[in-house]
């Protein structure tokens, strides 16, 4: 059996991959954009809480909605070092 | 002869066959759809509108009985019958081949509807050969349609570039889009080694018209320069059904991932047509 039930069979990889690629295509925001737009998102929260820009990660996603048309929302996930560590009033 | 072409037609029907990426069978696709209807006694009219790269008159074994073409017919070098190439083994089956030594240029959108228009007249269905990628080949293709089939393979690149002309399709108005799956193989489907049909479809979200299985038929089909469309091969007889569903017929779905039930079932509705 070796391997076998753990390793993601290839369609699935192929759906998996689809999913990703034609959210960005559907949306036509290129992955230097997603960039521009993680780094700005980056630099605000930054003002207002330490953060760990390196692993924050961007994905414009459509989850939990099915078939053409449907909206799509640009999820963000960054990881917060330290809240209180930014003098905000500053 | 004469009869027949001024005879006036209302209801016939502009079907543009594309995909966007090359490879797929598009003209394959449209040859076995042209020929099916022709064989249920349409008259159908093939337009090769890929210009500078024909095909379709390969495909359907018309090569040798090109006099005029598509950019003769815009230019006005000829008048559009005399373009029109006649398939001698299936009446009403008629082929407008495209221009080998001019480029997609030498056609406008504008010129395409009207000889469309005109083609109207005197057939049920014009079925389009499109070009691919999403240039000015596939906006003249395109042009006079209102009616699209997509082909796709079950792969990634095949499927993003059917994605991406969904949503031109979409842009351009078009309302009634359908989904034909092209070289399937049901034994890669079975081992998780290939998207199914069903997956295609999830991911596409447009309307399915048909599941044609991977069948070296094809080739040989090709080679001979005849459609194998309502042949006893697997992808004659999937060809078949989609003819069927082209004219509006409930062909039953089959389960695509079940490899032995699905012939099985193929069969079976074949022998109560």
């Amino acid at each position: 059996m070796r391997h076998f039930f753990r390793r993601k069979s290839s369609c699935q990889i192929a759906k998996d991959r689809l999913k990703i690629l034609l959210i960005s295509d559907r949306v036509n925001c290129s992955p230097e954009m997603m960039e521009l737009i993680k780094t700005d998102i980056a630099k605000v929260i930054s003002k207002y809480m330490k953060i760990d820009s390196d692993n924050m990660e961007i994905q414009i996603n459509t989850k939990g909605s099915k078939g053409r048309g449907k909206m799509p929302s640009l999820y963000a996930s960054i990881p917060i070092v330290d809240v209180s560590a930014q003098d905000v009033a500053k | 002869m004469e009869n027949q072409f001024s005879q006036e037609r209302k209801n016939s029907e502009v079907i543009v066959v594309t995909s966007g990426k090359g490879g797929v069978g598009k003209t394959t696709t449209t040859a076995n759809v042209g020929t099916g209807l022709a064989k249920l006694g349409k008259k159908v009219c093939l337009i090769d509108t890929d210009i500078g790269l024909r095909n379709l008159d390969v495909v359907m074994g018309l090569e040798n009985r090109i006099v005029y073409n598509l950019v003769d017919v815009v230019e006005g070098n000829c008048r559009v019958k005399q373009a029109l190439i006649r398939d001698k083994r299936h009446p009403g089956l008629y082929l407008m081949p495209s221009a080998q030594t001019r480029d997609k240029s030498a056609v406008s959108p504008g010129q395409m509807v009207k000889v469309i228009e005109h083609l109207k007249e005197q057939f049920d269905y014009i079925v389009l050969d499109c070009p691919a990628g999403i240039e000015q080949g596939f906006q003249n293709a395109i042009a006079g349609a209102d009616r699209a089939l997509v082909v796709t393979t079950p792969e990634v690149s095949a499927i993003r570039d059917a994605d991406r002309i969904i949503g031109l399709l979409e842009a351009n108005g078009f309302k009634q889009m359908e989904l034909i799956i092209n070289r399937l193989r049901m034994d890669m489907v079975r081992r998780g080694d290939m998207m199914s049909a069903q997956d295609v479809v999830d991911i596409l979200a447009i309307p399915l018209i048909g599941v044609i299985p991977d069948d070296e038929n094809v080739v040989v089909a090709t080679n001979q320069g005849e459609p194998l469309v309502g042949s006893s091969s697997p992808a004659g007889q999937a060809y078949a059904n989609v003819v069927l569903r082209v004219q509006g017929k409930e062909v039953p779905y089959l389960n695509f991932d079940r490899g032995i039930s699905f012939w099985t079932r193929v069969t079976g509705i074949f022998h109560k047509a």
